[in-house]
């Protein structure tokens, strides 16, 4: 092994493992202390260096850094150090343990320069993520978290395949940007975009963060949507079809998040939303717009945090996820509101909000390029996004009808959490040279201009008209809304026991035959290879040296009559 | 417990003006500002305005009928 330099997501995982066997104070610090030393790692490595481990044949590059993943790792490593200080008085230490485990993948992930690092990456990643879900300890996160592990698993074999695939292909495992043109790049590409996000198999999103603890979703909305947009901008940049899945998230976000409930629920299917926008971006591929796509991962991941510290102390201190159970909060917890305000407005790309510096990177690239469609929708999905998340969440739980409900302002380690996020969101907002000096090639975009500001205060102020003209169309009611996940959840389940009841215990009969197949397979197998088997039957010595020397004649005499 | 201003009788109208008074603002300054659109439907006066108010009217329209079709009580997958 070759290397010079600590790998940063390799310290925070063995930080995390080691977490659970310190006690007290000092494990508090040891969590808090962990992400702060693994950012200071990312910043300390050049960008040339690349150690190299021999494994099997493949030389494997662990740690390559460059702007891109830099820029990635940072905001994984930033998001972990104020998540733990969100909840380290609060949650587990299964959780916390779990999320350093979990952050430190993500951040292995970016700095993976070869495809079998990306993958062992992604597979700790998804580990630690089920645990994070686990640990909320109810019922519904267990059913969930199996849900969500099958899909992940499945979706860790398709990458495997393709990778094996690839390599096969070229002869190389180097992770570089691809296109998807054979078997194992397009395999590969599946295995990313599933972990994205991406339709058809999107809804183990919805259906499994929301489960997690009050703060175990502010983990998981960050690492594992956004790792895999950053392993699409290295390995697939400026992939068409990206255009229009990205296109397709965007609005099955909106749309699903009008019709949902639970505020968690609304803020998950704006996690695909978002992640839309950047996929949408990769696609386009340009320079502004791969740049466009690193920095809105980079803001969203700041304020979807924000949002979902806004909704988890709410979650924390009154116990309700239903927007129909909550609303006039802002009486008791004007704070935690106005956090939620400002992460609802940055989501939104409001000006002088983080949101605005980077999306509209994208759509200016969409402009640019005279993508007249693609254009369009992305604007009418900024009014989309103003619509679902960037009013219905603040408003649902914080204003509209009074819910009677009088809880207290969240623990002070929570509110100094939100208060560094939401001070973020606008740092960034105002500064925007703060965040686009790293991003991966050159920023030549001036985000605030005049008709920029003007055209985006109509479009986002009407949208909010439209809601609020349109209110009683908005109000909620209990229900959840039916999605692919239908199909493993009722359709497989239910058509099952219709068949075990028609068809007598078709369970009992399929173990039967299964094993009778086993048994005669065995049978068989022992009938050659056993004790008294053909092959395997224990002989005279003298027959064995009998049938040598039958075969060294033959030998002799096929010598002899070759030689005349 | 004392009402929160936002809920005292009046608040509501008076943020509907105020509200009013923001959205001609934004409108007004097409006036005086050239947008330099890239598009020529852009060229239409407040033409971000009205794309932000009907796609959301459509978009709300829309997902209320796509609910008829995919709303669900929400015990619905418990009793599998």
């Amino acid at each position: 092994m070759m290397c010079d330099w600590i790998h940063p997501g390799l310290l925070l995982i063995l930080a995390g493992l080691i977490s659970p066997l310190i006690r007290g104070v000092w494990r508090s610090i040891w969590i808090l202390a962990a992400p702060i030393v693994s950012l200071w790692l990312i910043w300390s490595v050049p960008s040339v260096s690349e150690c190299t481990i021999t494994f099997l044949d493949y030389n494997l590059t662990p740690l390559s850094v460059d702007s891109l993943s830099r820029l990635f790792a940072t905001v994984f490593s930033v998001v972990c150090f104020i998540g733990t200080m969100y909840c380290f008085r609060q949650a587990k230490i299964l959780e916390l343990s779990a999320a350093l485990v979990y952050a430190g993948a993500a951040i292995g992930v970016t700095f993976a320069g070869d495809l079998i690092t990306v993958f062992i990456f992604w597979e700790i990643m998804a580990l630690g993520s089920i645990l994070v879900l686990w640990s909320a300890g109810t019922r519904s996160s267990w059913q969930s978290g199996m849900r969500y592990a099958l899909i992940h698993l499945l979706g860790g074999v398709v990458l495997m395949v393709g990778i094996v695939a690839y390599s096969q292909e070229t002869g190389s495992i180097d992770f570089i940007a691809m296109s998807p043109e054979s078997l194992g790049t397009w395999l590969i590409l599946a295995g990313f975009l599933l972990n994205a996000g991406a339709p058809p198999l999107s809804a183990w999103l919805a259906d499994a963060y929301p489960e997690a603890s009050f703060s175990g979703m502010v983990f998981l909305s960050a690492f594992t949507t956004k790792a895999a947009v950053y392993v699409l901008l290295r390995g697939f940049p400026g992939t068409d079809l990206l255009i229009y899945i990205g296109l397709f998230m965007i609005f099955y976000g909106i749309i699903y998040a009008l019709l949902e409930n639970d505020m968690r629920r609304i803020l998950a299917y704006s996690i695909i939303n978002q992640v839309g926008f950047m996929v949408c971006g990769i696609g386009i591929g340009t320079e502004l717009a791969l740049n466009g796509a690193a920095a809105h991962a980079f803001t969203h991941i700041i304020y979807k945090a924000l949002l979902l510290m806004s909704a988890g102390s709410v979650l924390y201190m009154t116990g309700k996820r239903k927007c129909t159970d909550l609303g006039g909060l802002i009486h008791t917890m004007p704070f935690t509101a106005t956090c939620g305000i400002i992460g609802a407005l940055a989501i939104s790309a409001f000006p002088l909000t983080s949101g605005f510096i980077s999306k509209s990177m994208i759509t200016q690239t969409a402009a640019e390029n005279q993508l007249l469609l693609v254009w369009i929708l992305l604007q009418v999905a900024s009014a989309g996004v103003f619509l679902h998340a960037g009013i219905k969440f603040p408003w649902f739980v914080f204003f509209q009808k009074d819910s009677g409900l009088r809880p207290a302002e969240a623990p002070i380690n929570m509110r100094l959490a939100m208060l560094i996020f939401a001070f973020l969101c606008i740092l960034l907002g105002v500064m925007p040279g703060l965040l686009f000096w790293m991003l991966p090639y050159n920023v030549d975009y001036v985000p605030y201009t005049a008709p920029h500001v003007i055209t985006q205060l109509q479009l986002l102020l009407f949208s909010g008209l439209a809601f609020f003209v349109m209110l009683p169309w908005m109000q909620r009611t209990l229900t959840i809304s039916l999605d692919f996940d239908w199909l493993y959840r009722k359709l497989l389940p239910c058509s099952w026991n219709i068949a075990q009841r028609n068809y007598g215990s078709l369970e009992t009969r399929i173990k039967e035959l299964g094993n009778r197949v086993i048994c005669s397979v065995g049978l068989g197998i022992s009938r050659i290879y056993g004790n008294e088997g053909f092959i395997t039957k224990t002989g005279l010595t003298s027959n064995a040296v009998f049938v040598a020397m039958i075969f060294l004649l033959g030998y002799l005499l096929f010598y002899l009559f070759n030689l005349t | 417990m004392k009402q929160h201003w936002l809920y005292r009788t009046g608040t509501s109208r008076k943020l509907w003006i105020l509200g009013s008074i923001v959205l001609a603002l934004t409108i007004m300054a097409e006036l005086f500002i050239s947008l330099h659109p890239y598009f020529a439907i852009e060229r239409l006066f407040s033409f971000h305005a009205l794309l932000g108010f009907i796609s959301c009217v459509v978009m709300i329209v829309f997902a209320k009928l796509l609910g008829v079709l995919v709303k669900r009580k929400d015990n619905y997958y418990d009793d599998v």
